[in-house]
């Protein structure tokens, strides 16, 4: 992308341009360029995840527009644009626009930090971790901006539950993030994926990979963690005044981040373009990272599709009773290991370039230390399971008692 | 690519991601029809007149969790150049670092036994 945009600035100051446009131009070229993956691949997600619900429930799917149904996400787009666009007499006008825009593009700008190849990214920041928890934390204000601009209770109530969920949620995620930028010791996406040469990152911490995974599903707000548009209590919750092209925003906005969060996952734990041959062509690197990108993607639909919807005191419960101090107990733990590995010169100081067998000594002693923490965890869930079930078979005798003595 | 040529081009992209939904929105602002109503402009409510004001005070958990958050989160920026600098990392710094969020599982732990973490 660096090569591409130079080389059209210089070509453009050539031909006689003003140096400053000509910068501007090829850096929109190169953000035009980036952005072109996330907003085709949109096209495509939408049909994915419609087909892919429908197969786990059993149906069809989309199968009538164009060849097994490919069409049909532009037929929607048709659709959807001549839709009446209705804005309530009571919302507030602005916010209840820029709600849908805020929300698209909160994902779109998370693609600025993500390589796509080795030699293929839009910017390489020094900081790309750190800018990706601050964007993605926008589509968190984005539905909160619409359900309180659309002054509709249901909406507000959802907007409600998103604050506490999303906010709740963005903790474990943060410090589960935390975990490959330490064991890389850079912020910078190129240099994480990079610094997995020797021994993917799910490898290392299987825990920090299953923290993110939790809580980046709860942030796009899928099952079970979709209380936010619970459609049983809350009608459709946030989205439910906005109507036409505005809900058709928010909706790719969704499917997108969590193709986003399957990309981010890929690159952040399992190496991203790292494969056989990868070295060979970009071609080949971009297709290692779309296929595990993919594969995560997919088994989010999965969940999505499989498990029932929590309640809120539930989700809250398990996010800052067990997984903020697991994922704190996973960065002490993780610290600790690998900074006496390294005092024992069995671990390489600079992961970046490491081999396979650099890294034997620590893999196996971070598995062991993972696996440790997952059976104690294992004991703890095991506990409170038997206990809630006992809870459970308590509940009708004393049901039975209350009603006796009722009839007395 | 130096510095202020990346953060120049992550504002084109910041100017430019919002005109991506734009478009579509506009497109469709130009072919919608306009049909407008009393009853259909007002506000969504199970087919009743919507009753009172609906911007009240809400729940006092929610701002709860938004004060637990709004702690971790900021202290979890000033993790990050800790994490980052893990490997050329002196022993002060680590302990510092181990310090830091032993202070921030003390107040996680404080919060619990003040069952400010139970939804109520």
């Amino acid at each position: 992308m660096d090569e591409i945009c130079t080389g059209l600035c210089r070509l453009m100051v050539d031909s006689g341009a003003e140096a400053g446009l000509a910068q501007f131009v090829s850096l929109l070229v190169g953000v035009l360029l980036v952005s072109g993956v996330p907003l085709l691949t949109v096209i495509l997600l939408i049909w994915i995840e419609r087909k892919v619900a429908a197969r786990i429930q059993d149906r069809i799917g989309p199968n009538r527009v164009g060849p097994i149904g490919l069409m049909q996400t532009f037929a929607d787009l048709l659709k959807l644009l001549g839709k009446e666009d209705i804005t309530p007499t009571s919302a507030d006008r602005l916010l209840y626009n820029v709600a849908p825009l805020v929300s698209f593009a909160s994902v779109v700008l998370i693609w600025a930090i993500v390589p796509f190849t080795p030699f293929h990214y839009g910017v390489d920041l020094e900081i790309g971790a750190l800018f990706f928890v601050a964007v993605a934390s926008f589509g968190t204000l984005a539905i909160m901006v619409a359900g309180w601009a659309s002054n509709n209770k249901y909406a507000l109530l959802g907007a409600f539950r998103v604050v506490s969920l999303l906010v709740s949620y963005e903790v474990p995620l943060v410090f589960a993030l935390l975990v490959p930028v330490m064991l890389a010791g850079s912020m910078s996406m190129l240099d994480i994926v990079n610094a997995q040469s020797g021994m993917w990152f799910v490898v290392l911490s299987p825990l920090a990979f299953i923290i993110f995974y939790i809580s980046s599903q709860a942030e796009t707000g899928r099952a079970p963690f979709d209380l936010i548009e619970a459609e049983s209590e809350l009608v459709a919750g946030f989205n439910i005044e906005y109507s036409g092209m505005k809900f058709g925003m928010f909706f790719a906005a969704e499917f997108l981040h969590v193709f986003t969060n399957g990309i981010l996952m890929a690159l952040l734990f399992f190496g991203g373009w790292m494969g056989p041959f990868y070295y060979e062509s970009p071609l080949i690197a971009f297709a290692w990272l779309g296929a595990k990108g993919g594969v995560i993607y997919l088994t989010t639909l999965w969940l999505r599709n499989t498990v029932p919807r929590l309640r809120i005191d539930q989700i809250m419960a398990f996010n800052w009773k067990f997984l903020v101090p697991l994922s704190i107990a996973n960065i002490v733990l993780i610290s600790l290991a690998l900074k006496l590995l390294q005092e024992l010169n069995l671990a390489p100081r600079q992961l970046i370039g490491a081999s396979i067998i650099d890294m034997l000594p620590a893999t196996i002693v971070l598995l062991l230390i993972n696996g440790a923490l997952t059976m104690y965890l294992l004991g703890i869930l095991r506990r409170r399971g038997q206990e809630a079930r006992r809870e459970a078979q308590a509940a009708p005798a004393q049901f039975a008692r209350a009603t006796a003595a009722t009839a007395d | 690519m130096n510095v202020l040529n990346e953060w120049a081009f992550i504002g084109v992209f910041a100017v430019m991601a919002p005109v991506f939904p734009a478009l579509p929105i506009v497109i469709a602002w130009l072919f919608r029809p306009r049909k407008p109503n009393v009853l259909k402009s007002s506000t969504y409510e199970c087919g009743v007149e919507t009753i009172g004001d609906t911007w009240v005070q809400f729940r006092v958990q929610y701002y709860i969790y938004g004060l637990i958050f709004l702690v971790f989160d900021v202290e979890m920026v000033f993790l990050f150049p800790w994490a980052a600098a893990y490997n050329e990392m002196s022993l002060f710094g680590f302990v510092a670092g181990f310090l830091f969020i032993f202070l921030l599982t003390d107040a996680l732990f404080y919060a619990w036994q003040k069952n400010a973490l139970d939804w109520k």
